[in-house]
């Protein structure tokens, strides 16, 4: 039965794929503004549990009104990759992929990715961790194994910025900001995903160039 | 009875054709919920440094184009644009307070990569450590406006090198996942 229900939802998967399009919006880049695979923020930290760890965190879906982040979603046909370069060309040496299946958060590597760029397949051959994507004002649920901890779910959006007053500047309408200024992305919302990893899981020689993709299947 | 022989081909040709497509779709998610290996995804967006791709690329081409190019061909592609975006943000701009001009500045910039240290402090500017990471309570927004409207001396500008918005609105946890619970 579980069989047959899955395949079910592959088959209406594959065949959403094959006909849909993303919506555009046209706030900021238009092929992804608003939708489940535009990041908001990229955070890179020495964990404060542990300074032998280093934390990567990124966001996606920004300003979820607290109704709309009770039911806000991953879509399960992407991926988040943290890519590390760890030898300076900028290149990615090392990607962590995050999934998203069946409410379920399936963290991958850190490990070599199987090509480099715009395209990835999952590296499946490496060690994984997983755990429930934490539901809205549920606590949170962290999946730990190899030294690891990860997490995924609506989270306060740590970024702040008088964006409303930046894009009045720009537009001409005000010659500077205001004093306080007025956090835009207060009281809102966004998706996480939070992957805390062995600094000596990442390579290198004292610094690390790190960038976050988000991809869809 | 030649028809019922057809549409029973037919239907056998159908049948063949959904398991095929459920298989090539995926072969493994039968046993287990994780990733099909097999499975390509196709990358929409990225980013690293904050607000990078909004403040530099002024057309919504470039900003589309920015996010599926890789850091190590961004140079190439958009330093030429981003010093001229940031001449017309600051038509003024000679020099940063990190001693940039503006060619030198924004090359560094248009490789949208965050250098993080893995042997001490990790922020985005702290006063003393300057891009060794990012931490969730840094005032990424008033470094960037320090650098690119402040001048030499940081003091050009005055109204517009900070927004004064300079936490956030939530206190941040000690323990993981570190950021704050949802509004």
């Amino acid at each position: 039965m579980k069989f047959f229900k899955s395949k079910a939802l592959w088959l209406v998967g594959c065949l959403a794929i094959a006909g849909v399009f993303v919506a555009a919006d046209h706030i900021d880049a238009p092929a992804v503004s608003g939708g489940p695979t535009d990041i908001t923020d990229l955070y890179v930290f020495q964990s404060p549990e542990n300074s032998n760890n280093l934390v990567f965190a990124a966001n996606i879906q920004g300003l979820l009104d607290p109704v709309t982040s009770a039911t806000a979603t991953f879509d399960p046909n992407s991926m988040l990759e943290f890519n590390i370069d760890n030898d300076g060309d900028n290149v990615e040496d090392l990607v962590i992929q995050c999934f998203y299946e069946n409410d379920q958060l399936w963290v991958y590597g850190p490990a070599a990715p199987k090509t480099v760029g715009t395209q990835s397949r999952p590296i499946t051959d490496a060690d994984n961790i997983s755990t429930s994507i934490t539901a809205y004002n549920s606590t949170p649920s962290i999946a730990q194994g190899n030294g690891m901890k990860a997490f995924a779910g609506p989270r306060d959006d740590p970024f702040f910025f008088d964006f409303t007053q930046y894009t009045a500047i720009l537009d001409g309408n005000a010659t500077g900001f205001n004093n306080p200024g007025n956090d835009t992305f207060a009281g809102t919302n966004v998706l996480s995903t939070v992957v805390e990893v062995p600094k000596s899981m990442l390579g290198g020689s004292g610094t690390l160039n790190v960038w976050v993709e988000a991809k869809r299947k | 009875m030649i028809n019922c022989i057809k549409f029973k081909g037919l239907s056998y040709a159908l049948i063949l054709t959904i398991t095929l497509l459920g298989f090539s779709c995926d072969k493994d998610e039968m046993d287990k919920a994780g990733p099909d290996p097999d499975a390509v995804y196709i990358q929409e967006d990225q980013t690293a440094r904050p607000a990078i791709n909004t403040v530099f690329n002024a057309t919504s081409a470039d900003k589309n184009m920015f996010n599926v190019t890789p850091p190590s061909q961004q140079s190439a592609a958009f330093a030429t644009d981003f010093t001229s975006r940031l001449n017309a943000l600051n038509p003024g701009y000679t020099q940063n307070a990190l001693g940039l001009d503006d060619a030198t500045f924004t090359g560094l910039l248009a490789t949208d990569v965050l250098n993080v240290s893995t042997t001490g402090t990790t922020t985005f500017f702290d006063g003393t450590n300057v891009l060794t990471g990012r931490t969730l309570s840094d005032d990424v927004i008033d470094v960037e406006l320090l650098l690119i409207f402040g001048g030499a001396d940081g003091m050009a500008n005055p109204g517009l090198t900070s927004d004064n918005v300079s936490s956030n609105d939530k206190a941040f946890s000690s323990t993981f996942p570190y950021l704050a619970s949802p509004h």
